[in-house]
């Protein structure tokens, strides 16, 4: 029974987890705009989730143990970032083109909302399945 | 919590920007300061911002790494009554360009509010989370 709840809101919760990462490279970019030689980065939400969805991480970077007392080490980050490609380059090597990222901001929370919505209709109609 | 990153990373930005404010504020303020307190006159000073990671790798916040004076030469003008002018009357004002420092207060402060915006939307997200299921 909880097995297949977990199920049912796994979907929701990965994609709410991409989301709110991807809110943090996003909040990097716009933290960054002065920033000389920052490069902007972002990465692919859609083929993020389907990996994530199917299983697989992306960033398949680990350390190599050549003693049994290395600590096992894996990047802790859930996808690949790869970097943007500037519309308009500026002179001191910053790639982050503000209104592409406020733009990018706004719609990445405006889905993360949506996905708590679809999240807390989903406990409401398993909630009124399991009423008395 | 990658949320919470998106705090640390505005908060980082926040304090450069302020920091860059204050800058400004006081090259503007000793625009005219012809003797500082090593006698020579005022000069500008300028941050560096440099990108550092916060918690993991790809939450990137901002440090100012150092603040640097300005070394370019002052302008000189010509003040034979100044009690600072050289034995051929000029004066050496400090090398503070007004017009850079005024660009730069506004660069600032509209980063600071678009900062302060990014906070707050990670707030709301954050609360949204929490009223989750209710």
């Amino acid at each position: 029974m909880l097995n297949k709840l977990d199920r049912l809101f796994s979907f929701q919760q990965q994609a709410l987890s991409l989301r709110a990462h991807r809110q943090q490279v996003l909040a990097s970019n716009i933290a960054n705009a002065d920033t000389p030689n920052y490069l902007a980065r972002d990465f692919d939400f859609a083929a993020a989730l389907q990996q994530t969805v199917a299983g697989r991480r992306q960033d398949g970077v680990a350390l190599t143990r050549t003693s049994p007392c290395h600590l096992p080490g894996m990047g802790d980050s859930p996808v690949r970032l790869a970097y943007r490609q500037p519309l308009q380059a500026s002179a001191d090597g910053n790639t982050v083109e503000m209104d592409v990222e406020r733009g990018l901001f706004a719609e990445n929370s405006f889905f993360y909302e949506a996905g708590t919505t679809f999240l807390t209709h989903q406990v409401k109609s398993m909630l009124a399945a399991v009423q008395p | 919590m990658s949320l919470f990153n998106t705090f640390q990373v505005a908060g980082s930005a926040l304090t450069a920007q302020s920091l860059r404010l204050n800058a400004v504020a006081s090259n503007l303020a000793n625009a005219d300061s012809i003797v500082s307190s090593d006698g020579k006159p005022y000069q500008a000073i300028q941050v560096v911002f440099s990108a550092v990671p916060m918690g993991n790798a790809a939450a990137q916040g901002v440090r100012v790494t150092q603040v640097v004076h300005d070394s370019s030469p002052g302008r000189r003008v010509y003040d034979p009554r100044s009690p600072a002018a050289d034995e051929k009357g000029y004066v050496t004002m400090p090398n503070v360009n007004v017009v850079e420092e005024m660009t730069n207060m506004i660069s600032a402060s509209r980063s600071y509010q678009t900062n302060a915006e990014v906070m707050n939307t990670a707030k709301q997200l954050l609360l949204k989370t929490l009223a989750l299921g209710q």
